[in-house]
């Protein structure tokens, strides 16, 4: 097994608050991970300390086995790993097209052109090709604000998987999405995913999706992980019904768990 | 090199306006150029309102171009006005580039009243400075163009217009590029979602750094140009009243296409000479009236009407 994320005694303090604890979480390449917690319970807080957005109190976060610890978001997504929000972050005066090229130029170069125009054939080429593949092609020429949820939250992960990340960090993918559309939102992204061969860990609050789409399971409480292993085994888990789903699971069939 | 539609329509007016130089008054060739010269300095201003940055403190590059063709004439013997533009622009631009690892950790409110304190701190030295003739400024000393001189009055005038106006088509061409380019159209998407830029791996700070330097370098051409054309510089140049001024006409015109600051200039310019002339005392109301009259009913600039007219064509 190749550890692609480690973390090593992971806090988060603010204040008296303590966000995360101890968090210690080994994600092996190819893994399709599903953190889950009720409000408050440091899923985020997660996500942000280990992508650069919030700096740990204490700990150790190694990517590819090396230290990221301190690194700028940008360092942390050029050397591989990517993520999209809770609130799908696109700039929102621009039009779908032109998101995904902004992505694409961001791809290519750290060092933007000064005289080059950005929309080049090629790079709309590129883009029209990701628009097929997540399928949102009917919003290309649409500005961001008159797109639905579920699209944007689309365009966002897109733009995330444009640099060819290792690893995807998906914060509440389907939030804001309404129940019809999760399913075939789910469906898009773990097939780009899948074709992109990339490592993805995401906080979800529906179970059903954690239940259809992820090989393991990382439940949070207060700041701590209380549960890690299969999906079956942790949504079964005593504390795990009590403390953060509050029912059982329903067991049913995944087709998206690799 | 290919130049699109914009490009092409820029150069016919540049031409039109050097011939219609040869024709028109004295008084109306001189306010041109003021006119054009600090729209070069509001193209600065408007490089950063494109990125979400309002500078309150442009009129800081606006003097440095300006007494740097002074200095340059009256201490160096730099007479050469094409040396001495680039000179300011490369003293600018290296202004910038200290003062821009500050300024750019900054964001909104912040960075528009610190890019105004450096500005005025300048003023201050400049006041305090008998040697640069304190609160009076000093005279240009005259220039030449490739060793050739021009032999004053309308001669003069008529040379720095026409390199106002080249000057100004050469800025306009390379900043509709620039907006078109990869560093101009992402540093607008640092306006809109700076987390975002900063998660496709780029940093937002170098960016609006190098739109910030760029800008700075616009800036001091236009000044250099104002101190071709007046023939003096003085620490007004830097006061907070001048860079009000370069925003005002960036509002005026509004940020939508590159023509738009020179337009707003000659407006701004023309509505001035006519208010100080009807008004001498009350001008400055007249200046409110017309902004407001401006934010009310034209929020995107003078340019929204021509945008509006194409828009309506087009359906």
């Amino acid at each position: 097994m190749t550890v692609i994320l480690e973390t090593k005694s992971l806090n988060k303090e603010f204040g008296a608050v303590i966000a995360a604890k101890d968090l210690d979480v080994r994600i092996a390449k190819g893994e399709i991970v599903g953190v889950i917690g009720s409000n408050g319970a440091g899923k985020t807080t997660f996500i942000n300390m280990v992508t650069g957005y919030l700096k740990p109190t204490r700990g150790e976060i190694l990517f590819n086995g090396k230290s990221i610890l301190g690194h700028s978001p940008r360092a942390i997504t050029r050397a591989g790993m990517a993520r999209s929000f809770q609130v799908a972050q696109l700039f929102p005066e621009m039009t779908v097209l032109d998101n995904l090229i902004v992505a694409l130029a961001a791809a290519e170069s750290p060092r933007p052109s000064f005289l080059s125009p950005l929309r080049s054939d090629k790079r709309v080429a590129r883009a029209e090709d990701i628009l097929r593949e997540f399928g949102v092609e009917n919003y290309r020429d649409s500005m961001v604000t008159a797109v639905p949820q579920g699209a944007r939250k689309l365009v966002d992960i897109a733009m995330a998987l444009i640099g060819n990340p290792q690893m995807l960090l998906l914060d509440e993918p389907t939030s804001g999405v309404s129940m019809d559309e999760k399913t075939g939102l789910m469906d898009t992204v773990m097939n780009a995913v899948r074709q992109h061969g990339v490592t993805v860990l995401f906080v979800e609050h529906d179970m059903d999706v954690v239940e259809r789409y992820v090989s393991r399971v990382l439940a949070f409480y207060s700041g701590e992980i209380i549960a890690d292993g299969q999906p079956s085994a942790v949504l079964a888990d005593e504390r795990v019904r009590d403390l953060v789903t509050g029912h059982r699971p329903t067991h049913k069939k995944g087709n998206g768990a690799s | 090199m290919r130049f699109d539609k914009t490009e092409i329509s820029l150069a016919a007016v540049a031409i039109a306006c050097v011939l219609f130089g040869f024709v028109s008054p004295g008084w109306l060739i001189f306010l041109l150029t003021i006119a054009f010269a600090k729209a070069l300095v509001v193209q600065g201003v408007v490089m950063q309102m494109r990125s979400g940055l309002v500078s309150f403190g442009q009129g800081l590059f606006y003097c440095i171009g300006g007494y740097t063709v002074g200095m340059g004439g009256q201490f160096f013997g730099i007479h050469d006005a094409i040396a001495a533009l680039s000179l300011g622009m490369l003293v600018a631009i290296a202004v910038a580039m200290v003062l821009g690892l500050l300024l750019t950790r900054y964001r909104d409110i912040f960075f528009a009243m610190l890019s105004l304190a450096f500005s005025m701190i300048l003023f201050g030295i400049l006041v305090k400075s008998p040697g640069l003739g304190s609160t009076d400024g000093f005279n240009v000393h005259n220039w030449t163009i490739f060793g050739w001189a021009p032999d004053g009055g309308e001669s003069s005038q008529h040379t720095v217009f026409t390199l106002t106006v080249l000057a100004g088509l050469m800025i306009a061409v390379l900043i509709h590029r620039y907006t078109k380019a990869g560093i101009g159209v992402i540093c607008e998407a640092v306006r809109e979602n700076e987390v975002r830029v900063e998660y496709l791996g780029l940093s937002p700070r170098w960016l609006l750094y190098g739109n910030y330097v760029s800008a700075a370098a616009v800036s001091a051409l236009g000044g250099g140009l104002t101190a071709l054309a007046t023939g003096h510089v003085d620490p007004e140049m830097a006061y907070w009243t001048t860079s009000g001024e370069f925003i005002f006409i960036a509002l005026l015109g509004g940020l939508g296409h590159v023509a738009a600051p020179f337009i707003a200039a000659v407006v701004f310019s023309v509505v001035r000479t006519y208010a100080i002339e009807l008004v001498p005392h009350t001008w400055q109301m007249i200046l409110g009236f017309t902004l407001l009259g401006v934010i009310v009913f034209l929020p995107k600039g003078l340019w929204s009407l021509v945008s509006r007219k194409k828009a309506g064509e087009r359906a």
